[in-house]
């Protein structure tokens, strides 16, 4: 059970820097997500955590101590790695149980411990089973086990969903949420993928080129996004985004085609006359009238020619052209829709995003 | 004729060009060995008779009596030049294993500068034929005066033997993934005890295979053993073949009893290794 901080971390691979200073603090029994596009770095951290990579400048500390120079041993961290890595040449029993006997333990502690994490993951049958006997979950389970059987202070997962199919990914989710809520130890856990990040985490770090752009919980990255890089990485799908200018009045953003919509009251006076703006909105913020929004709120209409919809059962999302740019829209009790129908929406501009075009940044 | 007759006669016809094929290359490849071992069990006047006989009229163990018998009724030091050759091969396959398994794991896991000129410059010592460097080695042998002994023929055979190794035992450890080791040492092993208990293990299979490789070739070797042994205290069994030749006769009957004695230790050594030569050890650690 510890804290984990990163202090101005920096990796430099001969003369590319891949990790450029980051500043972390990881709470006691925290779950935090390092999310990001491949190449951002997110491993990497990962990895200096784990003592696998040494760290080129910055700290890490574990609890109260700065374990820099510490071997991945002496850190008492746990990693499930990506591909599983478990030792082919052992039963699942002497893999969950291995990291035990290198630390001399007792066969009957050993024995204890390994029942123990076998019953939490349902691994008890396979027990004697060599991992090539085992399907791509039931190994993915092994592998938590052989973390969880060394009661390590911070668990380090990397990408340990991403070779399994959807259907066996959503399920081990819910495994490893259930996990936390039973083990409640530090999680430090790296994925590409949005929605698992948003599912899991207490807490979100979303990273690009070696920086961190934004961290805050699920719900706070994915309403008040920091820049378009965040609004288009988190959520399903990504956020429409259209460049667009605020009017002369500065009471109107006027998109490439020259529609004009009201613009959002939450920035009015966040705006200048003339100003270069992107205009973002969520899929579930634009909907064909009598399909989703409740009335009420302030919204603006548009006219949207469908060039696809992809039914989804409980929603159907429409993709459509406006301004010349494709933009996702969502229909809920929907109706079939056909190619090349024009419907009347509504946009929800009090959850409209309105960022600088130059900077890429919100406007606050 | 239907078009599903067609392909399956078609398919019988390849079927049985494919066995005749392969029953050519296999008799190629066996008809030599198995003609040792017969000629090894009848009298000469049978081994030298033209036409061939090729259904032996008589078998009888006279060869191997002779062989095992006394000098002056044409037997050799068999024992000596079996335990040399079985010194020899062991020690310097067992020291070539381990310079290969420490220089080919090097090789597969870390980056260092001149890697790959290191490495080719490994396989170009192979294309230099081994008799070729027998003059050189004789002369500083002999300076060494290390001629005629154990440790002379074992430093050749390691020498041979070591390039070859490497490049075998770096492909094996390639295949094992790297994240294994890293999972070792988060499971609290040093970076040697990764090493031993869980990347040997995962490769032992094909460091058995560059054993085998290596052992044969020490075990075989003819050209630079004859040069660099003199005496029954280092000769090994390929030179020893050289006994059954006298001046004016070569007695074929006394070397094929003798090459079948050669053969018979690498045949068991090949069967005991080959059982832990169980393929695909390497997969279900990771995804697959």
């Amino acid at each position: 059970m510890a804290s984990v901080s990163l202090r101005n971390l920096v990796k430099t691979y001969g003369k590319t820097q891949v990790v450029h200073g980051i500043n972390l603090d990881i709470e006691h029994n925290e779950f935090v997500v390092l999310v990001g596009p491949s190449g951002c770095g997110k491993s990497t951290t990962l990895r200096m955590i784990a003592g696998l990579e040494p760290i080129t400048s910055g700290d890490i500390g574990i609890g109260d101590n700065v374990v820099n120079e510490l071997p991945p041993r002496d850190r008492n961290v746990s990693m499930v790695f990506q591909n599983y890595a478990l030792y082919p040449h052992m039963t699942v029993r002497e893999n969950l149980g291995f990291s035990l006997k290198i630390a001399h333990q007792t066969d009957e502690i050993i024995k204890a411990s390994v029942i123990n994490a076998a019953e939490i993951l349902g691994l008890v049958e396979l027990l004697e089973r060599r991992p090539s006997e085992l399907s791509g979950g039931q190994r993915q389970r092994v592998a938590m086990g052989r973390a969880i059987v060394r009661d390590p202070d911070i668990f380090l997962f990397d990408e340990p969903l991403s070779n399994l199919d959807a259907k066996l990914r959503a399920q081990m989710r819910i495994e490893i949420k259930k996990l936390h809520q039973r083990i409640k130890t530090t999680i430090v856990y790296v994925t590409h993928d949005q929605v698992e990040a948003m599912t899991l985490a207490d807490r979100i770090v979303i990273m690009r080129d070696g920086l961190i752009e934004q961290q805050g919980t699920p719900l706070e990255v994915f309403e008040t996004p920091v820049n378009t890089f965040v609004a288009s990485f988190i959520g399903s799908p990504p956020m429409n985004l259209l460049p667009a200018t605020i009017s002369d009045s500065q009471d109107a953003v006027i998109l490439t085609d020259g529609t004009s919509l009201l613009l959002p009251s939450l920035y009015k006076s966040k705006v200048s006359a003339r100003q270069s703006i992107v205009f973002g909105f969520r899929a579930d913020n634009l909907m064909p009238i009598g399909h989703g929004l409740s009335p009420g709120l302030e919204t603006a209409q548009i006219e949207l020619l469908v060039n696809l919809s992809e039914p989804l059962g409980t929603e159907t999302i429409l993709f459509g052209d406006i301004a010349g740019q494709e933009i996702q829209a969502k229909m809920f009790n929907p109706r079939p829709v056909s190619f090349g129908e024009t419907l009347t929406c509504e946009l929800n501009l009090s959850r409209c995003h309105l960022f600088d075009r130059e900077s890429q940044e919100r406007l606050r | 004729m239907n078009i599903n007759q067609q392909h399956r006669l078609k398919r019988y016809f390849f079927k049985g060009g494919h066995l005749f094929l392969l029953f050519i290359a296999m008799s190629i490849i066996c008809l030599p060995g198995l003609w040792i071992v017969l000629n090894s069990f009848r009298p000469t006047v049978e081994i030298m008779a033209k036409p061939p006989v090729w259904i032996p009229n008589s078998l009888s163990l006279e060869h191997y009596r002779a062989m095992f018998g006394s000098v002056g009724q044409g037997g050799i030091p068999v024992g000596r030049y079996f335990m040399n050759s079985l010194v020899i091969s062991l020690t310097s396959t067992i020291i070539a294993m381990l310079v290969a398994i420490a220089g080919g794991y090097a090789f597969a896991r870390y980056r260092f500068r001149g890697k790959s000129v290191i490495f080719v410059t490994f396989m170009l010592t192979r294309a230099v034929p081994g008799v070729a460097l027998s003059l050189p080695l004789f002369i500083v042998f002999a300076k060494l005066g290390i001629i005629d002994t154990h440790f002379g023929l074992i430093l050749v055979y390691v020498a041979m033997n070591v390039p070859f190794s490497i490049w075998l035992i770096d492909g094996f450890f390639r295949q094992v993934p790297k994240e294994l080791a890293e999972a070792a040492e988060i499971d609290g092993c040093t970076r040697w005890q990764a090493f031993w208990k869980v990347e040997f293990p995962v490769a032992k299979a094909g460091i058995a295979s560059a054993a085998i490789f290596a052992f044969l070739t020490s075990w075989n070797e003819y050209a630079l053993a004859s040069q660099l042994t003199r005496s029954v205290f280092s000769k090994t069994m390929p030179v020893g073949l050289l006994d059954f030749t006298s001046e004016f006769t070569i007695n074929w009957g006394g070397m094929c009893a003798l090459a079948v004695l050669m053969i018979i230790p690498a045949l068991i050594l090949t069967f005991i290794v080959q059982k832990h030569l169980i393929s695909g050890l390497t997969f279900g650690g990771i995804k697959g």
